[in-house]
């Protein structure tokens, strides 16, 4: 489904990687080794060369917010624009749905976004992303602010989303993470993603 | 009523106001008074050098000299512009982008009081050209420096948010709608105070100056609201110009953040 070659950009590259549909791969590496560069450069945030495609079409041959919607990004600390949680959702009805896999009920879309905590951020963010139903998510460390029993909810949503077909990259510093997510494991060190098939 | 010269000793006699000022400061060691002395000095000196280019203009009557002090006028507050701002593109592109809003919003609305509200024979007249442009310009400009500033500084700040709308399949337009309307109602603000205290908490300078002159307070206000009208439509225009081609420049033809081009 997903297939990298060649991909270069700031601080990383080049990088080969395939990804099938409902497939995981898990991202390991010590900071600064240009995980997070890596997911940005996939999804077009970041200027980059080399090809990038999603079902053998490159993503230079769609416009970037089409290539977004399909292969989309969830940064570790995400970012909101309005004031309020239900703000930033456009149907609330899905939204509501999806809050509640996530352990939030409906009253979470009326809550302020200076009040969440980060951990209710970090599960809102990913619920945000989710609502388009992209093709394949990248995730930078979707748990990394979450307790087990949060943890274990997103990740019984992200497998829910795996078996109709997403397919996932994630970034993690839990080697754990990789076992239960049953994803194929890559290592990134000093821009250079090891461990490749 | 006639109008009343003033001699040079009535300016010495204002001066005092602000040596006093100079003395409180040196008395209260605030570090202030070089800059008030130094800023008094400028004005002083600018105002007088402007008397005798405006007096002579205003002599030739002439669309090519009109044309180049406009020019000047508007290359000198499009460096303003730059100077103020606490970010920066790299390059030029804060002075060009500066410049050429104040050219298009002040160019237009200024021509088009020229020729069909004021309309001085000829047209371009420089009597009235040149301070229609300055009242104009120097309003256009707070609107476009304000503006350019908050857009540059809230989208440094604001990346995380950007970012995610761009990450979700926003396109740029979108994504910096936020910001873009933050900064245009920023850069507006000064002007939408300045029309509604008009007349009630303040006496606007042009229709005090006319009135002072002789001119029969109800001409001078209409004259007033024609000018406020004109400064309000081109801070608009130039503010939103400015917001809207930073606003570009922030972002490149695949709906990317460019900080790199902030410095």
């Amino acid at each position: 489904m997903l297939s990298i070659r060649d991909l270069t950009g700031t601080g990383i590259g080049p990088i080969a990687l395939k990804l099938a549909n409902r497939e995981v791969a898990a991202i390991t590496g010590p900071s600064g080794a240009g995980k997070s560069l890596l997911l940005r450069a996939i999804a077009d945030l970041d200027f980059s060369e080399g090809a990038v495609m999603l079902d053998g079409q490159d993503r230079t041959s769609m416009s970037a917010p089409d290539w977004r919607r399909k292969v989309t990004y969830v940064a570790a600390e995400t970012g909101w624009w309005a004031e309020r949680v239900g703000d930033h959702f456009e149907d609330r009805t899905a939204a509501i749905r999806l809050l509640e896999q996530i352990g939030l009920g409906e009253s979470a879309l009326d809550w302020s976004i200076p009040r969440l905590s980060t951990g209710e951020k970090q599960r809102l963010g990913l619920a945000r992303s989710l609502m388009g139903k992209p093709r394949v998510l990248l995730l930078d460390e979707p748990t990394s602010a979450l307790d087990i029993a949060n943890r274990d909810l997103i990740e019984a949503l992200l497998k829910s989303r795996i078996d109709e077909g997403t397919a996932i990259i994630i970034v993690s510093h839990d080697p754990e993470q990789a076992k239960r997510m049953q994803a194929s494991p890559y290592r990134m060190k000093a821009g250079k993603l090891e461990g490749t098939p | 009523m006639n109008f009343i010269a003033l001699g040079y000793s009535d300016l010495i006699i204002a001066s005092l106001l602000l040596l006093f000022s100079g003395l409180l400061s040196i008395y209260l060691r605030l570090g202030i008074e070089r800059q008030i002395g130094i800023a008094a000095l400028r004005m002083v000196v600018q105002l007088m050098l402007i008397g005798l280019v405006l007096k002579v203009l205003f002599q030739m009557v002439s669309p090519l000299w009109t044309g180049v002090a406009a020019m000047i006028m508007i290359g000198l507050a499009g460096r303003e512009v730059a100077a103020r701002q606490k970010r920066k593109f790299t390059g030029w592109w804060t002075y060009g982008l500066g410049t050429s809003s104040l050219m298009i919003a002040c160019s237009i609305v200024t021509v088009l009081a020229l020729t069909t509200q004021i309309r001085p024979e000829p047209w371009f007249d420089p009597r009235f050209a040149l301070p229609i442009l300055g009242m104009i310009l120097g309003n256009t400009l707070n609107g476009v420096t304000i503006g350019l500033d908050r857009l540059l500084s809230s989208a440094f700040e604001g990346r995380a948010a950007i970012e995610a709308r761009l990450a979700l399949g926003y396109d740029r337009t979108q994504a910096m709608k936020p910001v873009v309307g933050d900064s245009v109602r920023a850069g507006l603000i000064h002007i939408i105070n300045a029309m509604s205290a008009a007349g009630v908490i303040s006496l606007p300078g042009m229709m005090t100056g006319q009135i002072l002159a002789g001119v029969d307070p109800t001409e001078a206000v209409k004259y007033q609201i024609l000018i406020m009208f004109l400064i309000a439509g081109s801070t608009a225009l130039g503010t939103l110009a400015a917001v809207m081609f930073a606003a570009r420049r922030l972002t490149d033809s695949r709906h990317r953040l460019r900080l790199d081009r902030i410095r």
